[in-house]
């Protein structure tokens, strides 16, 4: 008696026992918001996915690499794997067993191990794979965001701004605290602009860690300016009797870049000196 | 009247994100203006962050609270941590064991309308409202 023949001989029979089994289970839930065709076509895979491992077994781990990718990228639930090879071994264990027709306990023991030595190591693979395929997602995206966390930009001589975007939490400050370190010794910058515009809440731990890199940067002589800050941020942080007097603040970048070329005694001037003209003239006109 | 509104379970920092998010959400819904929005927001930023601090696991929930004729919004915060040793110190601007600016119990006091911190060795409960004008 070999169970892998029985299977394979009459793979179709069973694949349509397992599809309406799937189509009655809870399984379901996870695919309602799929629709029917999707579905229909990704269980043929999945069936035709775990009937080629039984086949040829040399080929299996890449087929199975595969379709756990493939379910990854759909965004479909671990779920539906597992439910769906969980279904799988049900089915199979029964079809054997009416073929067989038997009662005698042992043989039942032993249709059930080899379906087992089946469906466990796909069960695993699957697994593994499902959980690789996510992590590696999940750090790519780590890194991609440690990419945008917290860039410094030079401006001009002696002008550098850091614009904020999104919540600091632990890792980040740190990030900051040491891009911002390195940037004003490496750029030779006397005005660092801290842009908060983008971030969402200031709490005390976020103000700790401005007030912690304000600090540091005063230390190496350069001065921190602190601008981008809302009113409804203005009205938390004196809410929380957080003091940020140590460092000059402002509301906007504009009003910051402002202060900053006063501090490092420098000036924009328009090369277009029309510009100038009609102000003027606009001016006189107003007086008149 | 009450009612449950929604309630995140805080265990890493990134939880406190989805406390602040569901937070900012529900005082949305109940018609808060944006200062108080930011307001509500800061003051679960600072409950979520002692719970990721100073315990293991812990609880933040929504509720409804209405008193007519005003609809305020409730936030609970709970965990079963060891609890917080001299009450009054905390309430004190300043004091911290960890070393941060000590001003987030406190500061969640003057960010809300209304305030109460219960504490033993069995865990901390923070209870506080804020009332939509």
């Amino acid at each position: 008696m070999n169970v892998k023949e029985v299977v394979l001989e009459n793979s179709d029979q069973l694949i349509d026992r397992w599809v309406s089994q799937l189509d009655n289970d809870s399984l379901q839930d996870y695919t309602s918001t799929i629709s029917g065709d999707m579905v229909e076509q990704m269980n043929k895979e999945f069936a035709e996915v775990v009937m080629q491992s039984l086949k040829e077994e040399n080929n299996q781990l890449e087929v199975l690499d595969q379709f756990a990718e493939k379910v990854v990228n759909l965004g479909w639930p671990f779920g539906y794997i597992a439910e769906g090879l969980q279904a799988f071994r049900t089915e199979s264990t029964k079809f054997v067993l009416d073929q067989l027709d038997t009662d005698s306990k042992e043989e039942f023991v032993e249709v059930m191990e080899s379906v087992n030595n089946w469906i466990d190591p796909l069960k695993i693979r699957l697994m593994n794979q499902y959980s690789t395929n996510w992590n590696n997602i999940l750090s790519m995206q780590k890194l991609a965001l440690e990419e945008l966390s917290a860039p410094l930009i030079p401006v001009m001589d002696e002008i550098t701004v850091m614009p904020l975007v999104g919540t600091i939490d632990t890792d980040r400050a740190k990030l900051i605290m040491e891009n911002l370190l390195n940037g004003v010794v490496k750029n030779r910058t006397d005005v660092v602009l801290i842009d908060i515009t983008g971030v969402p809440v200031v709490d005390t731990m976020v103000a700790h860690h401005i007030i912690q890199a304000a600090e540091a940067v005063r230390l190496l002589g350069a001065t921190c300016i602190l601008v981008g800050i809302r009113p409804e941020i203005a009205q938390t942080i004196v809410n929380l009797g957080i003091d940020l007097s140590q460092f000059p603040t402002k509301s906007s970048l504009k009003k910051g870049f402002e202060t900053a070329l006063q501090m490092t005694e420098q000036q924009i001037v328009s090369k277009d000196s029309r510009s100038e003209d009609i102000e003027e003239i606009l001016d006189s006109v107003g007086k008149e | 009247m009450k009612g449950t509104l929604s309630s995140v379970v805080i265990k890493q920092e990134w939880d406190i994100v989805g406390a602040r998010q569901a937070g900012r959400q529900v005082s949305q819904d109940l018609g808060f203006g944006s200062v108080d929005q930011a307001r509500i927001a800061t003051a679960i930023s600072e409950l979520a962050r002692n719970i990721y601090l100073y315990t293991e696991e812990g609880e933040i929930t929504f509720e409804q609270v209405r008193d007519i004729p005003k609809v305020g919004l409730k936030i609970i915060a709970q965990d079963q941590g060891p609890g917080i040793k001299d009450l009054s110190a905390v309430m004190k601007d300043g004091y911290s064991t960890s070393g941060g600016l000590g001003a987030g119990l406190p500061g969640v006091k003057r960010l809300m309308d209304h305030f109460d911190l219960e504490s033993d060795e069995n865990g901390t409960k923070v209870t506080a409202i804020k009332w939509a004008r």
